[in-house]
């Protein structure tokens, strides 16, 4: 039997997954640059009035994010306060309420829907789901509060309103599913203790669980924001795409990512691309900031009920 | 296969005396030989200190227990001999451990071959997730040009001489993993020694295991050290004082005491040794 | 003191009980509407023709989404040669090197970052590097928008699934004298890989699946795909493209898109959670 001469390949091994491991970092650095240099005509040609105007016309070379930044904001708006009870009580109900079967039951068709791909959303938005908010919700809406400016118009199904809903129903599954592991993560002792003193599921819940996970919560909210922020597919289909703001939910508007979606081809000058990506650049900071507020957030949480337990 | 100590080694012996620590652990017999030995080692995870000054002496083809409370860095001391520690940040160590006299912690010490030659058996059994045959084969191959039919040998001579030959002879092509926990950690010895290698380090072997798998894992390691110098960790003392013939007594990553395994069992020299080895603490 | 009323206390708790059984009810029937309306409306488009003829002009009959289906079979076959080794390698030195180093710290929340980041950012961003100075769209820098999506995901998840192989292992490999490399491709590998490949399959799932990214990359082609160096079809795109237009049997083509795309990319997600479900048992 003779001995096997090898050469070490390790360090060789070492440095190729580094490597690797650096080229995530570089990459997000490089998105940050790429989208600055990019957006370097736009910023010094509009600079700060880029955000405050709403004029967006490309004939006449006139770009202001306002409108594009407003409807981001109000469609996740009504996303986040459509999503984050939901998400509550079904988190709720998986983790204290239904019994396992049905808990696998309902977890899965949860894990299903975050599944789904933005663009069926946005087909099912568009076709089916716009159409009977048109036909049912929005003249129900409007009948119950006659002259609430948030409900006027005609109701199109299209528009801030609808997007917002789908967007609540995308990032559901997803605030659901952390929710229910901040839950989980609740001590059984400290539940059952909690029982053992003569309570109700609900009174442990409001006084024990949920005092507990609340921190959990707020970043598992954090996280849901950003996606709901950048969401693009599914509100190019449904939120109408037009360079307007107006008070009420019923009307057609845009995103920055749906502006960005329906024009980025289209920009035929340099200064319109410049201004798209800047638009990009300001959607990229947001969810920096918010990923990172958020897994700030998340972790202090984390440590803290460590310290707990 | 059994080297005798050198007398280069010899000269070191003499030529370095080291200071004994203070409660006076008796260095081997002059004429015993000498398979490892360590000299002022001291380890670190991250700024906390676990081993303090640590000198032993380990007697070719005999077997040395080390037994001390959880903790008490028993096997921090093993796992420097391969040096399995340097998978770790923060894991560091200082002072020498002589393996037939030349220092394995050196950086010119080629660790794969170390590894070869100091072989290691885990707490709970490890079987790779690969066939009975192939666990075997795995470190032959990696070591030895070798054709197919010396290595049909080899595998079994190797489970022949872990005595699980019997046992598996005839699930050969079978998942390590469906064996039992004591045929496992027989698999993992009979892996070990395909290698041929010189020493044996057992971290805890059978602290996994079942009563009469661990008798005859015991039996087993009485048979190996005809051609192996074995080291075990074990928190048994019972095991200790029936499969050893020297002992180490590690306390907060301090030697206490060394010495014959009769000595340290019957009569002590320490009150800390005695006041464990009677059930006292730990 | 007073006794607050059983009566009252039971009918609160039974009160939430009913609100969050609804809600989950809420959630199990939104998802059974949007299933049931992709298999109706897509069950019409899928015939023969749509697996194996080039899109017809609107208004001809027949026709179909052969060279989208391919195009995106290729697409997402080229990111995942691109973003599986690199990924499961950053994964490897996280699990394996890094450990808890500031320099692991900071890949893992980059990692994190870009996981987060907009699918459509991650588009604007390879328009500007591949696209711009290459001057044309191109299949490419489509593969290399859904690459760079699926790297952070594969990353994460490989040094989870890595990470869960007990260290005794990985030590009794290198206490033969197995040289690292081996021993993590060799055993650890083979140890974690119903993990590794679920981690896998799911990241192919969620990439198959956008279209953001590959707006203004792939951008789109009515015929096959012949070279990566060009524009390429792909199922979402065409989605997209034919559901904003105002033609009925472009619409049906679209459903029936939508149809393929979702039964892939959620059969290979439950595919990849049963994996998990039966490591699991």
């Amino acid at each position: 039997m003779q001995t096997k001469t090898h050469i070490n390949l390790d360090p060789a091994f070492r440095w190729l997954t580094l490597a690797s491991g650096l080229a995530v970092l570089l990459l997000v650095g490089s998105i940050l640059y790429t989208l600055v240099m990019g957006a370097m005509p736009a910023l010094k040609h509009f600079g700060f009035g880029f955000l405050t105007s709403q004029e967006w016309n490309p004939a006449f070379m006139e770009f202001g994010a306002l409108s594009s930044v407003y409807g981001t904001l109000i469609s996740t708006a009504i996303g986040m306060l459509i999503a984050v009870p939901l998400s509550l009580v079904i988190a709720l109900f998986l983790v204290e309420i239904a019994p396992p079967a049905v808990r696998r039951i309902v977890g899965g068709a949860i894990e299903l829907l975050a599944a789904i791909p933005s663009i069926i959303f946005g087909m099912w938005g568009l076709f089916v789901f716009a159409p009977f908010m048109a036909d049912y919700i929005q003249p129900w809406l409007a009948s119950i509060a006659p002259g609430f400016p948030l409900f006027q118009g005609p109701p199109m199904g299209i528009g801030m309103l609808s997007a917002g809903i789908i967007l609540a129903l995308m990032v559901l599954p997803f605030i659901t599913s952390v929710t229910r592991d901040v839950f989980q993560m609740v001590p059984a002792v400290v539940k059952e203790s909690a029982y053992g003193m003569g309570s109700t599921t609900w009174e442990v819940t409001r006084k024990v669980t949920i005092p507990y996970g609340i921190q959990g919560v707020v970043g598992a909210c954090f996280l849901g924001l950003g996606r709901a922020i950048g969401e693009t597919m599914a509100v190019t289909f449904v939120i109408g795409n037009r360079h307007e703001i107006s008070a009420s939910l019923f009307a057609a508007g845009n995103s920055i990512a749906s502006t960005l979606a329906n024009e980025f081809t289209e920009a035929s000058d340099d200064l319109y691309l410049a201004a798209l990506i800047e638009l990009g650049l300001v959607l990229f900071g947001v969810t920096l900031i918010l990923q990172w507020a958020a897994r700030w957030w998340l972790r202090r949480t984390a440590r803290k009920m460590g310290a707990v337990r | 296969m059994i080297q005798t100590a050198t007398a280069e080694y010899q000269d070191q012996r003499l030529k370095r005396p080291f200071a004994l620590h203070a409660t006076k652990i008796e260095p081997l017999a002059q004429e015993t030989q000498i398979k490892i030995a360590t000299r002022g080692l001291n380890f670190y995870y991250d700024d906390q200190q676990a081993l303090f000054d640590n000198n032993l002496e380990i007697a070719a083809n005999q077997v040395t227990a080390i037994i001390g409370p959880s903790g008490c860095g028993k096997s921090t001391h093993l796992r420097t001999y391969n040096r399995i520690f340097e998978l770790y940040r923060g894991q560091r160590v200082s002072g020498e451990v002589l393996l037939d006299g030349q220092n394995v912690l050196d950086s010119s010490c080629d660790v794969l071959e170390l590894r070869r030659k100091v072989g290691m058996i885990f707490q709970k059994p490890t079987p790779f997730p690969m066939s009975v045959f192939d666990n075997i084969a795995y470190g032959l191959k990696q070591h030895y040009h070798i054709n197919r039919s010396e290595l049909r040998d080899r595998v079994e001579k190797a489970l022949q001489q872990a005595a699980l030959w019997d046992d598996v002879k005839d699930k050969l092509n079978q998942p390590g993993t469906a064996l039992s926990g004591g045929q496992q950690q027989r698999l993992c010895i009979a892996r070990a020694i395909a290698v041929e290698p010189e020493i044996l380090l057992m971290d805890e072997p059978t602290s996994a295991i079942d009563p009469v798998a661990t008798a005859r894992i015991e039996e087993l390691v009485d048979t190996l050290k005809e051609h192996y110098t074995i080291v075990i960790v074990t928190h048994n003392m019972q095991q200790a004082a029936r499969i050893s013939d020297y002992t180490a007594f590690f306390y907060k990553g301090e030697i206490i005491e060394f010495g014959a395994t009769d000595k340290i069992f019957t009569n002590p020299d320490n009150t800390k040794t005695q006041d464990y080895i009677t059930g006292r603490f730990g | 003191m007073k006794h607050r009323s059983l009566k009252y206390r039971r009918g609160v708790d039974m009160g939430i009980r009913l609100i969050s059984s609804l809600a989950a009810l809420f959630g199990m029937a939104m998802l059974g509407w949007i299933l049931s309306i992709v298999i109706l409306k897509g069950m019409p488009a899928i015939n023969w023709e749509f697996f194996t003829e080039l899109p017809a002009p609107p208004g001809m009959p027949g026709g179909g989404l052969a060279n989208a289906i391919l195009g995106t079979l290729l697409i997402t076959l080229l990111a995942v040669l691109m973003g599986v080794p690199i990924g499961l390698a950053a994964g490897v030195w996280l699990a394996e090197f890094g450990q808890q180093s500031k320099t692991a710290e900071a890949i893992r929340f980059a990692a994190n970052l870009l996981m987060g980041t907009p699918s459509i950012i991650i588009g604007v961003f390879v328009y500007v590097v591949i696209v711009m100075t290459t001057g044309h769209f191109s299949g490419i820098s489509g593969a290399v928008a859904l690459a760079i999506i699926m790297l952070p995901v594969v990353a994460r998840t490989a040094e989870d699934m890595l990470a869960l192989v007990p260290s005794a292992l990985r030590e009794a490999a290198l206490a033969l004298g197995v040289p690292r490399w081996k021993a993590t491709l060799g055993i650890v590998f083979r140890s974690a890989k119903t993990g590794l490949l679920t981690g896998i399959l799911l990241a192919v799932a969620r990439v198959s699946g956008e279209t953001a990214p590959l707006l203004f990359t792939s951008l789109n082609s009515p015929y096959w795909p012949e070279s990566f160096k060009e524009p390429t079809a792909n199922l979402t795109v065409t989605i997209f493209n034919y559901a904003m237009s105002p033609y009925e049997d472009w619409q049906t083509l679209a459903w029936g898109a939508s149809l393929l795309i979702a039964g892939s990319v959620l059969g290979t997600t439950v595919i990849s959670r049963g994996f998990l479900w039966y490591r699991s048992k």
